[in-house]
């Protein structure tokens, strides 16, 4: 049977499974709908905030991203990781204890506000939207390479199985799901990371393999001779400035994503919520401690495979051929001299996208086919997973927050559910056309995505909790500060692609590049809101009160 | 010693805020401090066969992040249990 046949038969199996949980988990009222009735045990909704948070960037991308970036692909590394203990400290337990459904929820009652509870709708949806177009384009990746079906039928097959379940079973289905898409995602990460450190080191655990052998030091020897940066040394792709600034952005940035916030609430009690937060991150600390060894690993082996050779030989490799027929590998003998020059200057023949790294890392190492088809199915568990969080997420933040509890205060539960349905057969509509036509500048939205979350949600969720004195005068200048200078840096910054300028209109913010900014946004919300803050009237004593009790010790229903 | 239940939540939300604060300084110090800022130092410093700050970027911090949660949640629980320890003499002596 050929790779492409097994892929499908094993696509099609983990879709039956997901389709059927979700069938299983079916749900007829909105706060299961929401939040799956608060009666999934801490394993289970670790694994999947886990899978809900580790996106086809976590999968696809970061490893190719770690491999062309050396050392200074820390700050996916370290930014996804760090940005999570500011999440499990500093809002999880507390949101929790606070109870209701969604993160504008917290942020309209905390600061007595409809203009906040809607910024905060708002930023949900925005975030949301930019971020499931990342995951299209994993989803269009993986189908137009193991299936050699078009992209749009890939994508519309994906959307319809994540809008299928998510209709019928709500964050219910959803949490299932994730959770067993979790262990397909960490399977299929694993077994070719295993073979892989295998056969380069003779060691097959890979994230031990990655500091006992001498991978890392021979890597960063060959890419020096052939011009590229030293692997192993910081600060030679990005500044230190750069650095810091881009690793602290994703870090607020990931730990004000709604769509995982939200999965706290799905906890039955503060201490579930801790012990979520301790399960997801050792589920998602698996994958990130060997994505740098896959990252490298993989880097060896494709620089082995194709530098030097002659290009005839080159491209008859099975996949060297398939990859450049989706345009994401290009092969050019620029010179006319026969043989590939992969090289960090002009003489440079190789184009290579870094979502192709883990994707092709079992067929470079010529692993068998079952383990190819796998990889494309853990690539797509990661994106739908994601997505489908994302969709319940944006369909609260529209049915919940804006139309029941601003427009329609007296609006029923089979109304509410409704509008929730319609909303989210709408944003899968969107998702869809993003997916099919993905915007030429992906990447500078997602930056603009975690620096909008930076600047607006953590800070105004952070002090929320840990500012009594904080008012809504306060929060609401904050956010619409942060909000404002990073929207208007990062434009400044990318007007090239953006606004099709000639160049752009600024280079850097004082040095601090287009990722980075939304750390100077967030400092600034925080400046302004306590400032604002102590000039204005203090919050109401019922808010007081709701903070107390938000922060007080819960003695809950196990009597412990 | 007698306290009245304000002020047994705010010994609490004390305890609470001095866990996290000096579980955040270590955060700071691996994160920032190992990786970033005093990479270039750290880099001629081995670690197996790779640089120090190299490992700590790419692995080290990762491994800490997750033992400050664990410690948090380990620690959280001895909190909540000595607040209900405290709950409970309270009762016994009214």
């Amino acid at each position: 049977m050929s790779v492409e046949a097994i892929t499908i038969i094993l696509v099609l199996i983990t879709f039956a499974v997901y389709t059927g949980i979700g069938w299983w988990s079916r749900v007829r009222d909105t706060s299961n709908f929401y939040v799956a009735g608060q009666g999934v045990p801490t394993v289970a909704n670790g694994a999947a905030i886990a899978a809900d948070w580790m996106s086809a960037a976590s999968f696809i991308s970061m490893a190719g991203l770690v491999a062309f970036l050396g050392y200074d692909g820390t700050i996916y590394l370290m930014g996804w990781t760090g940005g999570y203990v500011l999440l499990a400290l500093l809002l999880a337990p507390y949101l929790r204890k606070f109870g209701k459904f969604t993160v504008p929820d917290f942020i309209g009652d905390r600061f007595y506000s409809s203009t906040a509870r809607s910024v905060a709708a708002i930023a949900t949806i925005f975030i949301s939207l930019t971020y499931i177009s990342g995951q299209m384009r994993g989803v269009g990746i993986v189908f137009s390479r193991y299936l050699q079906v078009d992209i749009i039928i890939g994508v519309l097959i994906g959307m319809a199985i994540v809008g299928f379940f998510a209709l019928l079973g709500g964050m219910k289905g959803v949490t299932w799901t994730q959770a067993i898409q979790y262990f397909v995602i960490i399977i299929a990460f694993l077994i070719p990371a295993f073979a892989i450190s295998f056969q380069l080191t003779g060691n097959p655990i890979p994230q031990l393999a990655l500091t006992t052998s001498d991978i890392v030091d021979r890597l960063g020897q060959i890419q020096v001779e052939l011009g590229m940066t030293e692997y192993m040394a910081p600060f030679t792709d990005l500044s230190m400035l750069n650095v810091l600034m881009m690793t602290l952005a994703l870090m607020a940035g990931t730990a004000g994503l709604p769509h995982v916030i939200v999965r706290f609430y799905t906890v039955k009690s503060v201490r579930a919520a801790r012990w979520s937060a301790v399960w997801a991150i050792v589920f998602i600390g698996l994958l990130y401690v060997t994505a740098p060894a896959v990252g490298a690993f993989a880097k060896y082996n494709l620089i082995d495979t194709i530098a030097d050779k002659p290009i005839e030989e080159v491209q008859d490799i099975d996949w060297v051929n398939k990859w450049e027929t989706t345009g994401l590998l290009q092969l050019d003998d620029a010179n006319g001299d026969g043989i590939v020059n992969f090289t960090g200057d002009d003489q440079n023949e190789v184009m290579i996208d870094g979502d192709i790294i883990v994707l092709s890392t079992p067929e470079v190492a010529n692993l068998a086919p079952f383990i190819i088809a796998l990889v494309a199915a853990g690539g797509l568990a990661a994106a739908l997973s994601t997505a489908s969080g994302l969709l319940i997420t944006m369909t609260s933040a529209v049915s919940h927050d804006i139309y029941y509890r601003i427009f329609n205060k007296k609006a029923s539960e089979a109304q509410r559910l409704r509008v929730g349905r319609i909303t989210l057969f709408v944003a899968l509509l969107i998702a869809a056309y993003v997916g099919i036509n993905p915007p030429g500048f992906a990447g500078e939205v997602v930056a603009l995505a975690f620096g909008l979350g930076a600047a607006s949600l953590f800070p105004v969720i952070l002090l929320g909790i840990f500012d009594k004195r904080m008012n809504k005068e306060g929060a609401v200048a904050g956010i619409i500060t942060g909000l404002s200078f990073t929207l208007i840096t990062i434009g400044l910054i990318l007007s090239e692609t953006i606004f099709g300028t000639d160049g752009p209109i600024i280079e850097s913010f004082f040095g601090v590049n287009a990722q980075g900014v939304g750390v100077i946004g967030m400092l600034l919300n925080f400046v302004v809101s306590f400032i604002v803050s102590r000039v204005t009237p203090a919050p109401p004593a019922d808010i007081q009160q709701l903070i107390e009790s938000v922060r007080a010790p819960e003695i809950d229903e196990e009597g412990r | 010693m007698e306290k009245t239940l304000d002020q047994k939540q705010r010994w609490y939300w004390k305890k609470n805020i001095q866990l996290i604060i000096s579980l955040l300084i270590v955060w700071a110090i691996v994160g920032f401090g190992g990786a970033v800022i005093f990479a270039e130092p750290l880099y001629n410093i081995r670690f197996f066969e790779v640089s120090f700050s190299f490992w700590v970027a790419h692995q080290g911090a990762i491994i800490v992040f997750i033992l400050l949660i664990l410690i948090y949640a380990l620690r959280m629980d001895r909190l909540d249990r000595l607040y209900k320890k405290m709950m409970k003499e309270q009762e016994a002596s009214d």
